[in-house]
C-alpha cells in the first residue's frame, strides 16, 4: 500500500481548508453555482437528480481495511449508511449535505483518501488492474506507476482546465483487466527485445457516444519517460483538443481527427523536446515508490492445501462459490478471492456500512488488511490463504456478500440510471435487478457460463454497454423507457465494441430479450465454447432471427 | 480593471490599443495578433514598451521569431474554463524563454490564480471591485506540488522531493 508521507498529509489538509473556504463563499452567495461548479467538480462534488453526489477515489482500486471503516463511517455519518462502488474505482456517496463536504473531506484525509479529480476536465483518478501485485501473469506491479501519475496528475496547474475529462489506466500483464484500451490513455507494461520494460501507450479510446478502441502510438516506451511522454500527449491536447462542442472535446475525437499519424508526430515532436529534462523518472524513484507496493509477509505454503481440497469436495455450496470467486494467486498456496457486489434482486455495486466494516475485519483476519475494487463494480481480498478461505466464505455469507456469480449472467454491471442520474433516458438499476432475478437459477446461471452484461442508461455509457458481451443501452421513445442491444463488445485484451442487434425493446420486454440471446447461445454454441467465441463465429443473424422473427430487424 | 503583481495590486501602466487607433508615442502599449502582423515593421522600430496580446486560439509558436519584440504578453481567458493559455504560458516560458511580463487577461478567477502563477503568469488582470487580501491568499492556499512546471528553477528537485519523504515545503508565492 502506497503510505502517505508529510508533504501528501499536508496538501490534503491545505486542499480541503481551500475547499472549505469555497463552500463558504458559495453559501454566502460570492460564488455562482457556474463560478462553484468546476471548484466542487475539483473535488468530486456533483449535482444530481435528489442530491449532491461525492465521489471519493480510491487510486488504482487498492484500499486498507482502514480506509474501508472510514468509508463505512462517511456512509454511516452523512449518508443513508451505504455507500457505491462503480466501474472506475470510486465510491460514491450519494446523499451528502454541501456543508457537510468540507468535514467528509476531512475525515477521508484521516484515512489518507480523498475526492481531488474524481470529475471535472481534468486527468481522473488513476485506475489499474485489480489484481495489480497478485496477478500470476503479471510482468511489474501497475500501481507503482499508477501512483506516480497519481502524484504528477494533481493539481498539475497546465492541465486543470482540458477541454474534457481525462482517463489514464494501468495494466501490467498482457491479459488486460483494466481496459486499457478504453480510456483516454492506456498503458499497457511490456517487455521489449532487449529485456527492458517499459510501456505500450495507447491514446485515445473511450466509450460515451462515440465509442472507440484506442490506437497504439507508441510500442515501446521506456520507464523513465513516462511523465514526459504523458505531459507531451496532454499538452498536445490542452491546445488542440475541441472545446466548442462538449460531445466532440474528449481526445478521441482530436486523434481521429487529425489522424494517428500526425498526432502522434505531435506528440512525439513535443516530447523531444521535454525528453530527459525535469520529468525525467530516476530509477531511484522508481525504486522508492516500489518500496510502498512490496508483497506482504506471505507465509511458505504448499500450493494445495488439503482441508481446503477437503472442503471443496465437501460441500458444493462452497465449490460452486469457489468456482466463481478465486482466481490464481502468484504466491504458492494463498488465492485472489473476488466479492460479488451483485446479489439476486441488489443493486449493483451497493454495500452498506454493516458490510463494509465486515470487509474490512475480513481483511484483517485474512488477506494483509488489503481490499480491491475492481472496474466490473465488485471487490476483492487479494491475498486468501487457501486454508483460510472457507472461513471467508462463511463470513461473506453472514455478511450477504456470498453470492457466487462473479463473471456471470447476474453479474451485471449498471450505471446508476434514471433512479439517480438527471440525464438518463432509462432506468439501469431495475433492469439489472430484473436480470438477475431471471437468472438466479444457480445450475442454469453456472450452465450458461462467463458471460457480461452491462447496462448504461443513456448514451454517456457509464455502464460500458459498448464493451458488455450483451449491453444495453437506454434510450429515450416518446417518453418512454427502451432499450437497444448490442452484442459481442469485450473490454480486454481483445478489445471491441458490441454490434447493434436491431430494434430497441421496451421496459416490459428487454429482460425477454436478454434470455432470448442467452438462449440462442446455448443452442449454438460447440461444447465448451464461451459466448464471444460461439458470436465471433455464428454471428447476428441468429440471434437476430431468434429477436424480431425470420423477416424482421 | 485593476492588476495583481509581485503580490500585491499595482497600478497599470499598460494601455491596450485598439486594432484601428494610434499607438502612442513612447508610452507602454499592447497590441493584438493581427495588429502585431499588419504593421509588424513599424511596431518594431517604435521606442516604447511594446506589449502583444493573444487570444486563446491564437498559439505563440505563431509569433516564436518575434518575442524579442515584446516587453509583455497578455494571454487571454475568453472563459475561465479555457485553459489553453496554461500551455501557452509554459510554452513561452519553458520553450521559448520569455522572460516578459506574462499577464492573464480576460475571465481571470480567484481560484484560478495558483495554477496561472505556477505555469508563469507574473500578472493578473482583474476585477476592480476583488477583495485583493482574500485573493492574495489563492496564490498561498497550497504549498505542496508535485510536478515541476513553469519557474521551478530546481525542477528536477521539485518533483524528487515531492515523491520523497519529508516535510520538506514549497513555499509558493506570486
Ligand atoms: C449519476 C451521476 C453520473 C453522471 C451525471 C455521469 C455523467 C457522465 C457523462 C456525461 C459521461 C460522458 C462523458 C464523455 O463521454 O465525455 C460519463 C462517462 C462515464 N461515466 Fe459517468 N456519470 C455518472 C455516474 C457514473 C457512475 C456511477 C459510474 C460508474 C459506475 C460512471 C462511469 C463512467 C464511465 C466509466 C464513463 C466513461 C465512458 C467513456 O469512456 O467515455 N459514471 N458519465
Ligand atoms: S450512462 Fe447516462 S444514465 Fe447512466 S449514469 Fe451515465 S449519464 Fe447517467
Amino acid at each position: 500500500m502506497y503510505a502517505y508521507d508529510q508533504r501528501d498529509h499536508a496538501m490534503l489538509a491545505q486542499r480541503t481548508a481551500q475547499f472549505r473556504g469555497q463552500v463558504a463563499r458559495r453559501l454566502a452567495g460570492q460564488l455562482t453555482e457556474a463560478e462553484f461548479r468546476p471548484l466542487r467538480l475539483l473535488n468530486g462534488l456533483y449535482l444530481q437528480l435528489h442530491a449532491y453526489m461525492l465521489r471519493v477515489a480510491i487510486p488504482y482500486g487498492t484500499l486498507s481495511a482502514l480506509q474501508m471503516r472510514g468509508l463505512a463511517a462517511v456512509a454511516r455519518s452523512y449518508d443513508r449508511g451505504y455507500g457505491h462502488f462503480t466501474t472506475r474505482q470510486n465510491i460514491q456517496f450519494n446523499w451528502p449535505k454541501l456543508d457537510d463536504v468540507p468535514r467528509i473531506l476531512d475525515d477521508l484525509a484521516g484515512v489518507e483518501m480523498h475526492a481531488i479529480q474524481t470529475s471535472g476536465n481534468t486527468i481522473r483518478n488513476v485506475t489499474a488492474d485489480a489484481y495489480a501485485g497478485v496477478a500470476a501473469d503479471e510482468i511489474e506491479d501497475p500501481r507503482i506507476y499508477a501512483e506516480i501519475i497519481r502524484q504528477w496528475s494533481t493539481l498539475h496547474p497546465e492541465f486543470t482546465f482540458l477541454p474534457r475529462k481525462f482517463k489514464i489506466a494501468v495494466t501490467g500483464a498482457p491479459r488486460d483487466r483494466a481496459a486499457v484500451r478504453v480510456h483516454d490513455i492506456g498503458l499497457q507494461i511490456r517487455t521489449n527485445e532487449a529485456g527492458d520494460v517499459g510501456f505500450a501507450v495507447i491514446v485515445g479510446g473511450g466509450l460515451g457516444r462515440t465509442p472507440v478502441v484506442g490506437p497504439l502510438i507508441r510500442e515501446f516506451l521506456p520507464k523513465r519517460d513516462l511523465l514526459s511522454y504523458l505531459e507531451a500527449i496532454l499538452r498536445v491536447y490542452n491546445q488542440l483538443g475541441r472545446r466548442d462542442n462538449k460531445f466532440k472535446a474528449r481526445i478521441k475525437i482530436l486523434v481521429q481527427s487529425t489522424g494517428i499519424a500526425r498526432f502522434t508526430e505531435m506528440v512525439e515532436e513535443e516530447w523531444r523536446r521535454i525528453a530527459g529534462g525535469s520529468l525525467d523518472l530516476d530509477p531511484h524513484e522508481i525504486a522508492r515508490i516500489a518500496a510502498n507496493f512490496a508483497p506482504p509477509p506471505y507465509d511458505r505454503l504448499e500450493p494445495v492445501d488439503p482441508g481446503f481440497e477437503f472442503k471443496l469436495a465437501a460441500d458444493p455450496r462452497f465449490a460452486q462459490w469457489c468456482g466463481t470467486s478465486l482466481a490464481r494467486h502468484r504466491q504458492p498456496g494463498y488465492a485472489i478471492v473476488n466479492v460479488s457486489l451483485k446479489p439476486v434482486d441488489g443493486v449493483p455495486g451497493d454495500v452498506t456500512a454493516v458490510q463494509m466494516e465486515g470487509l474490512a475485519d475480513l481483511a484483517e483476519r485474512f488477506s494483509f488488511s488489503e481490499i480491491r475494487a475492481t472496474h466490473w463494480q465488485n471487490l476483492v481480498l487479494p491475498h486468501v490463504r487457501l486454508g483460510d478461505v472457507h472461513a471467508v466464505w462463511l463470513a461473506l455469507a453472514t455478511l450477504g456478500l456470498a453470492t457466487p456469480n462473479v463473471g456471470l449472467a447476474s453479474d451485471v454491471i449498471a450505471c446508476p440510471g434514471l433512479d439517480y442520474c438527471n440525464l438518463a433516458n432509462a432506468r439501469s438499476i431495475s433492469v439489472a435487478q430484473a436480470i438477475s432475478r431471471r437468472f438466479a437459477d444457480l445450475k442454469r446461471l453456472n450452465d450458461i457460463g462467463d458471460l457480461r452484461i452491462n447496462i448504461s442508461g443513456c448514451i454517456n455509457a457509464c455502464g460500458h454497454h459498448h464493451v458488455g458481451n450483451i449491453g444495453l443501452l437506454g434510450v429515450d421513445k416518446k417518453g418512454e423507457e427502451y432499450y437497444q442491444l448490442t452484442l459481442g463488445g469485450s473490454d480486454d485484451e481483445d478489445a471491441a465494441l458490441g454490434d447493434l442487434v436491431g430494434p430497441a425493446f421496451p421496459y416490459d420486454a428487454i429482460v425477454d430479450a436478454v434470455e432470448t440471446i442467452v438462449i440462442t447461445y446455448m443452442d449454438r454454441r460447440e461444447p465448451g465454447e464461451g459466448f464471444l467465441a460461439t458470436y465471433r463465429r455464428v454471428g447476428l443473424a441468429p440471434f437476430k432471427e431468434r429477436l424480431y422473427g425470420a423477416h424482421q430487424g | 480593471m485593476a492588476l495583481i503583481k509581485d503580490n500585491a495590486l499595482r497600478p497599470d501602466a499598460w494601455v491596450l490599443v485598439a486594432d484601428d487607433a494610434e499607438l502612442p508615442e513612447s508610452d507602454p502599449a499592447i497590441v493584438s495578433f493581427a495588429r502585431w502582423r499588419r504593421d509588424r515593421a513599424r511596431l518594431a522600430r517604435r521606442n516604447g514598451p511594446l506589449g502583444l496580446r493573444l487570444g486563446s486560439d491564437q498559439p505563440p509558436e505563431g509569433v516564436a521569431d518575434d518575442l524579442a519584440a515584446f516587453d509583455l504578453i497578455a494571454l487571454e481567458f475568453p472563459k475561465f474554463t479555457d485553459g489553453r493559455a496554461y500551455s501557452y504560458a509554459r510554452i513561452l516560458r519553458e520553450r521559448y524563454g520569455f522572460a516578459g511580463e506574462l499577464r492573464a487577461v480576460g475571465n481571470v478567477l480567484r481560484d484560478q490564480l495558483f495554477f496561472m502563477r505556477r505555469c508563469g503568469f507574473d500578472a493578473f488582470e482583474v476585477g476592480d471591485d476583488i477583495d485583493i487580501g482574500a485573493w492574495l491568499e489563492a496564490f498561498a492556499e497550497i504549498e505542496v506540488i508535485y510536478q515541476p512546471a513553469a519557474g521551478d528553477t530546481h525542477a528536477l528537485q521539485a518533483l524528487r522531493t515531492s515523491l520523497s519523504p519529508g516535510p520538506t515545503r514549497m513555499r509558493v508565492t506570486a
